[in-house]
């Protein structure tokens, strides 16, 4: 069985690393670079940042925070967050990205993840989606941290962006974000029985049984954690060797 | 020129930032060309690549690169393929249709297996680190691989592999769900690395750092 990925979430509001809980109700954690440089130092098997107010330019941008990143951390990083065309998505990837994460964007023009597939490769596009319950026993597609509606079932989007070119895809659970309550393991399981490329879980990791689950019962491929790691609550290290006791197939370094 | 001076090529596809970063940062001087020096000029030569084979080669043909490549390559001198860009190295690649490669070591680039073993669905393209597995009577000795030990991850993102005619070009290989899947080829000088050794955490750098010395 392949490795499940650790990678750790950073989401930004640049200059800051920022955690809320819904995507919501920000506060802010520290310098992201540090936090970037010491989660690549601990054995972090990708690192990925997502900058919540989606500004690529301007004063204390994204580009430059990837750019600085990338200089001393040699694992892969993924970067979303505002990318809107071909032209951003170059932007990032010549300042040391390894693939772009798009939301928003791609809701509103699909075929903007073609375009940049066809660019950069589909290993290098990601479709990160925001899903919210929606009470039917499905889930909704949201952008705007969890805010705006899109009327797309997230599971049919899932499918839809693989066909369009995306090589991976992000599944964030607005529900479960912050709360440090476990992953939306159905929803992940979901999306992961509906598409071939690689499914990153995310949001509500509190403890090591909700990895477990969410790769055992979930069939996630890889899981990003951002509040355990940042607060303090379990080191990465921690984190991998307690998924390596309980048979879980991780790197080992 | 210096003893560490490194010559990438730059065809116009990918990001290079990482691989230039992660050479410099393990002693190299890195010259990024974007227009091939003559052969005798280049004292190491890096491959990068992503992105499909054939665009990849369009884009080394264009620069004049192609030509330069397989002028290098017999000159004896160190030559570290990456990803797309060890992919080049054979003669034929399958991805979107068949393109002709560099035909350096004799084999073609097929789509990894669509199923496990057992044939149940698998993910695709592969993305994630993986242990070097030496298969009997590869011989490491004198490669960028010098050094490392069988069972060190490294990291993977690709649908396609190589399959050199020649057993004895592969010299390392990965498990991908039951498949043993090529990981790096070599023959004399010219190896490749289907993994990224720049994204591949210490060990990768020890790779690199590895083939600065050669």
């Amino acid at each position: 069985m392949p490795t499940v990925r650790l990678i750790p979430r950073l989401d930004i509001k640049a200059p800051n690393l920022i955690k809320g809980i819904h995507l919501e109700g920000l506060r802010v954690i520290g310098d992201p670079q540090a936090y970037a440089r010491k989660y690549y130092e601990a054995g972090a098997d990708e690192l990925l940042y997502i900058d919540i107010v989606a500004s690529l330019y301007g004063r204390n941008n994204l580009v430059d925070i990837v750019r600085a990143t990338a200089r001393d951390v040699f694992v892969p990083i993924t970067v979303g967050g505002g990318i809107r065309s071909v032209e951003d998505a170059r932007t990032l990837l010549r300042a040391g990205a390894d693939k772009v994460a798009i939301n928003t964007a791609a809701v509103g023009r699909p075929e903007l993840l073609t375009e940049i597939a066809r660019q950069f490769g589909s290993q290098a596009v990601v479709l990160s989606i925001e899903a919210k319950r929606n009470g039917k026993g499905g889930w909704e597609a949201y952008t705007d941290n969890g805010r705006e509606h899109t009327g797309l079932d997230a599971v049919e989007w899932a499918r839809r962006g693989q066909a369009l070119g995306a090589g991976e895809i992000l599944v964030t659970s607005v529900d479960q974000e912050g709360t440090r309550k476990g992953y939306d393991v159905a929803l992940t399981r979901a999306v992961a029985d509906a598409v071939s490329i690689p499914v990153i879980a995310s949001g509500g990791m509190g403890t090591v049984d909700h990895m477990v689950d969410v790769v055992r019962q979930g069939r996630a491929d890889a899981v990003a954690m951002a509040d355990v790691l940042h607060h303090g609550r379990m080191s990465l290290a921690d984190v991998r060797g307690a998924a390596h006791e309980r048979g879980l197939a991780v790197r080992r370094s | 020129m210096s003893s560490k001076t490194v010559t990438v090529f730059d065809y116009g596809l990918g990001n290079l930032y990482s691989v230039c970063r992660a050479l410099e940062h393990v002693g190299a001087e890195v010259r990024l060309v974007d227009t091939p020096p003559r052969p005798g000029e280049i004292e190491r030569l890096v491959v990068p690549g992503v992105g499909a084979f054939g665009d990849c080669v369009a884009g080394l043909r264009k620069r004049g690169m192609f030509d330069a490549v397989r002028a290098y390559a017999e000159t004896g001198r160190p030559f570290l393929g990456i990803c797309v860009g060890m992919q080049m190295l054979f003669d034929v690649g399958e991805e979107f249709g068949e393109h002709e490669g560099l035909g350096l070591i004799p084999g073609r680039v097929v789509g990894i297996p669509p199923t496990t073993a057992d044939g149940a669905p698998h993910r695709l393209p592969h993305i994630g680190w993986a242990p070097l597995l030496r298969p009997d009577g590869a011989d490491w000795s004198g490669s960028a691989l010098d050094g490392i030990d069988p069972g060190e991850f490294v990291y993977f993102v690709h649908s396609f592999e190589a399959k050199p005619t020649d057993p004895a070009h592969r010299i390392a290989v990965y498990d991908y769900d039951g498949h043993a899947v090529t990981a790096a080829v070599r023959r004399d000088n010219i190896v490749g690395t289907q993994f990224h050794p720049e994204r591949s955490g210490p060990v990768g750098l020890r790779i690199l750092a590895r083939f600065l010395t050669l």
